[in-house]
């Protein structure tokens, strides 16, 4: 299966790969005072806890059961909890989102998990004509307290059909919540916050990123934490240049902004966390603070989340500029297998850091060759 | 291999599907159908040898061999299989076509013999005086459509007796997720003329805040979802209302409608095949009504109909004379048994016929005849057929159809009325219910709107609310 050649293929520059540890390790019982946590294990813990606190909380997707999830962020949770909550499905994205949908009306909380959310192209009626439209729809009678997640964007050598970014696509429509985590303490929080919201959330998770590890406090690791749906975090403060990022790319970009402080730029990492709503203050606060804007992603430039931040900043704080706002996004190519090819295709370090300078009016070299 | 073993009788013939070496039919005679108890695998005395057998296109199937292969058996994923060394190929079609289960013959008359779920006085005037109420509100709506009062509508002619028969059938708690040409649903719940009338007119009485265009009707307290207008998505999300209701071990089923063109949506595959996997309990019942728009059924698919389709997904399935009341309501109540007793979907083909366009975008005679539409619309009509029963009976006279016609159109046409002088929405219900909670964005936006409106009022219409 395509999921296990992955980890045989290393992706090029500076992009992390997988790597092949034991899954489960429970570092509670550790007593240091910061523990390292896994994004594939907050994933799981959260989906854990939210499924004790409450009955209505179930997981459907294909092999999310049996197979313990076909990337193991549903490890332990059949046995746990049983096939009545932790339910196998037949291969029909359609068929399977669209009896989470109704379930949802019907008043049960289905988390629906995508293999990954190119699949999700063959059920995007059900998330978009049903799910996200029924509570306006129906003037407030139906909610669909629903969660569809799974791993989006790139991966690592797995092409067209696999890498496609689609958090443009959901974030462009109103009634859906839009969700996308970097850390371990982001896909935790917002996972959480995903499940106990009664609306539809679409939550976008980054198979390169499940075997990474960050580092949790004491109060991430509360049953009870949640962080709020909506609000970006600023996870490297600077004066001198924003930066916006989502997903793996927010590790791309403080690896940017190591490499831009050694050459005098002091660059301020913004993680969305929440596509939409889009925390426009927040990032309009910074560009005030700043005067310059990068924005980086991952998907097709054309109508993406830089191109809405793009216009965001101008209509709220155009005065503040000092310089165009940069948009960095992945090339407009679907993208090509080959490794060499494939590092051309996505935003690398170097392409940020380019572009920060840019945005600084220093000289740079043009575009780096293959 | 064994033969089965059929006993040609009975209103439900259901073969059992595992393997034709265990005989085993399950006849269900009506009267033994009440929510408290269902028969098992045991025989019940035959008798009624009205209905003709829907055997052949089974036998085919499954039909015997020569005696030494019926031992012979091989082992693959998905159980034991017999084999043979003869190589035949499953026809396409059958000899005959899945017969239809009717009770009332043409005229209103009962079949002598027939299975059928007796009713009582009360609920059969109640019945048909809803199949009456729906189609003058059909007929009323749709003029008043065409004179430009509000933009679109949809008729239910010809398919009253789909609507108030199953209805009829179903408790209050069955949830229903509808096509859209299944008003009478809602009729018979209690959704009133005003209800419908507000909802066409997308006033400020709407219960839908005039969010939908006419006729995406719903209503959560009747238990019947809004309209959504994509075809057939309605049918994997009854499965899972029907989960839902199944965990909550109550004792109603998810109901889902959908025309023959709706079965040709890939949501109608994904529904019928993970429901029986899932063993959910939901009936689909299906309105073969010939067309969906101008496409005639055998552009549609070119099985025998919906009723087929049932078997190859593992669902027990009946094909029933839809525009026979009786008939359809005494399908509906044993299929609603089966969904909540034995947690299985139940697939029930209602043929009929959608005497009216599609809508009123629509003008059928471009694709079908005038003749056509006129014997469907008078020698085959549904309520007339009822009436004619109910007439029979002694529950129903001409006196009794003339006042209930003159005041339902009267109720309508005061509806109407009322409807259209009501205010429209106010425009804070553009901005409410995207979520739950109002975001910023929209927050902010409101505000602003009604700044302006506030400063500049000479712009804006007087008679539109705030």
């Amino acid at each position: 299966m395509w999921g296990i050649i992955r980890q045989k293929v290393a992706a090029g520059g500076g992009s992390p790969v997988a790597r092949i540890r034991p899954v489960v390790s429970n570092l509670r019982n550790y007593s240091s005072a910061v523990k390292q946590m896994m994004v594939r294990e907050a994933l799981n813990s959260a989906l854990d806890e939210e499924m004790s606190a409450d009955p209505k909380v179930f997981l459907m997707g294909e092999e999310v059961g049996e197979y313990q999830g076909a990337y193991k962020i549903s490890k332990g949770l059949l046995e746990k909890y049983g096939p009545e909550r932790v339910l196998d499905t037949p291969i029909t994205e359609a068929g399977f989102t669209g009896i989470g949908v109704g379930a949802a009306y019907y008043g049960l909380k289905p988390v629906v998990e995508f293999m990954t959310f190119n699949f999700s192209m063959q059920a995007i009626d059900h998330i978009i004509n049903s799910a996200a439209k029924s509570n306006y729809m129906s003037s407030g009678q139906i909610s669909v307290p629903i969660v569809f997640r799974g791993p989006n964007g790139a991966a690592a050598g797995v092409g067209a059909q696999h890498s496609h970014c689609y958090a443009a696509w959901y974030a462009s429509v109103p009634g859906l919540k839009v969700l996308s985590p970097y850390s371990s303490e982001d896909a935790r929080g917002l996972l959480k916050a995903a499940i106990r919201d009664p609306d539809p959330v679409v939550f976008l998770e980054n198979e390169l990123l499940y075997g990474e590890s960050f580092p949790v406090s004491a109060e991430v690791l509360d049953s009870s934490f949640c962080l709020p749906i909506g609000k970006a975090k600023i996870e490297r403060e600077g004066k001198d240049v924003t930066i916006t990022a989502f997903s793996k790319i927010v590790g791309l970009s403080l690896k940017a902004a190591e490499i831009l402080a050694k050459e005098g730029i002091s660059a301020e990492v913004i993680n969305l966390r929440s596509i939409r709503p889009l925390d426009r203050s927040t990032i309009n606060a910074s560009v005030r603070k700043t005067n310059r804007l990068v924005t980086v992603e991952e998907g097709f430039p054309q109508h993406g989340v830089g191109a809405e931040i793009c216009a965001s900043v101008i209509e709220e704080s155009f005065g503040y500029l000092d310089a165009p706002v940069e948009r960095i996004a992945g090339a407009d190519v679907p993208m090509p297998y080959a490794a060499n090819l494939e590092r051309m295709a996505v935003p690398q370090v170097e392409d940020i850091v380019r572009a920060a300078k840019r945005a600084c009016y220093r000289s740079v070299p043009m575009a780096a060759a293959a | 291999m064994a033969q089965c073993l059929r006993q040609r009788v009975g209103l439900l013939r259901i073969l059992s599907g595992q393997s034709c070496s265990s005989p085993s039919t399950i006849i269900f005679p009506l009267q033994q159908y009440n929510s408290s108890s269902l028969p098992s695998k045991t025989l019940f005395s035959p008798g009624r040898s009205e209905s003709t057998v829907a055997s052949n296109q089974l036998d085919s199937l499954s039909s015997s061999d020569s005696d030494d292969d019926h031992h012979q058996v091989l082992d693959f994923p998905g159980g034991k299989v017999g084999y043979t060394s003869e190589m035949r190929f499953i026809p396409e079609s059958s000899e005959k076509r899945v017969p239809c289960f009717r009770v009332l013959d043409d005229n209103g008359e009962l079949i002598k013999g027939s299975d059928f779920q007796q009713v009582s006085k009360e609920v059969a005037v109640k019945m048909y005086s809803h199949m009456v109420t729906l189609q003058v509100m059909d007929s009323v709506l749709y003029e008043a459509q065409r004179q430009g009062r509000f933009s679109f509508y949809l008729t239910t002619i010809g398919e009253e007796a789909i609507n108030i028969g199953s209805a009829a059938a179903l408790s209050a708690d069955d949830f229903i997720l509808p096509q859209y040409r299944e008003p009478g649903v809602l009729l018979w719940r209690g959704y009133t003329l005003q209800q419908f009338a507000n909802q066409v007119f997308a006033n400020k009485a709407d219960d839908g805040k005039g969010r939908q265009m006419p006729i995406h009707y719903g209503s959560k307290k009747l238990n019947y979802i809004t309209i959504s207008s994509p075809i057939a998505t309605q049918l994997p999300q009854a499965v899972g209302v029907a989960y839902s209701l199944k965990m909550e071990k109550k004792d109603a089923c998810a109901v889902a409608y959908t025309g023959d063109g709706g079965t040709s949506e890939g949501d109608f595959h994904a529904a019928l095949n993970f429901a029986a996997v899932m063993e959910a309990p939901v009936v689909f019942i299906c309105r073969n009504n010939g067309w969906a728009i101008s496409t005639n059924i055998s552009e549609q698919f070119r099985s025998d109909g919906i009723v087929v389709k049932g078997r190859a997904y593992g669902i027990r399935s009946i094909r029933v004379d839809g525009n026979d009341a009786l008939a359809v309501y005494t399908a509906v109540q044993a299929a609603r048994e089966m969904a909540i007793s034995e947690k299985r979907p139940v697939l029930v083909e209602a043929l009929t016929y959608r005497v009216g366009h599609h809508s009123t975008s629509d003008d059928s005679t471009k694709y079908r005849t005038l003749d056509e539409i006129e014997y469907w619309k008078t020698e085959r009509s549904p309520i007339n057929r009822f009436r004619n029963w109910v007439e029979r009976q002694g529950w129903w006279s001409e006196q009794e159809e003339t006042e209930l016609r003159s005041s339902i159109k009267k109720q309508l046409l005061q509806a109407i009325q009322v409807a259209e002088k009501t205010e429209k929405p106010a425009i804070t219900e553009l901005f409410s219910d995207v979520y739950d909670v109002p975001p910023s964005n929209l927050a902010e936006q409101e505000k602003q709107l009604k700044e302006i409106i506030q400063t500049y009022p000479q712009d804006y219409p007087t008679d539109v609310p705030v």
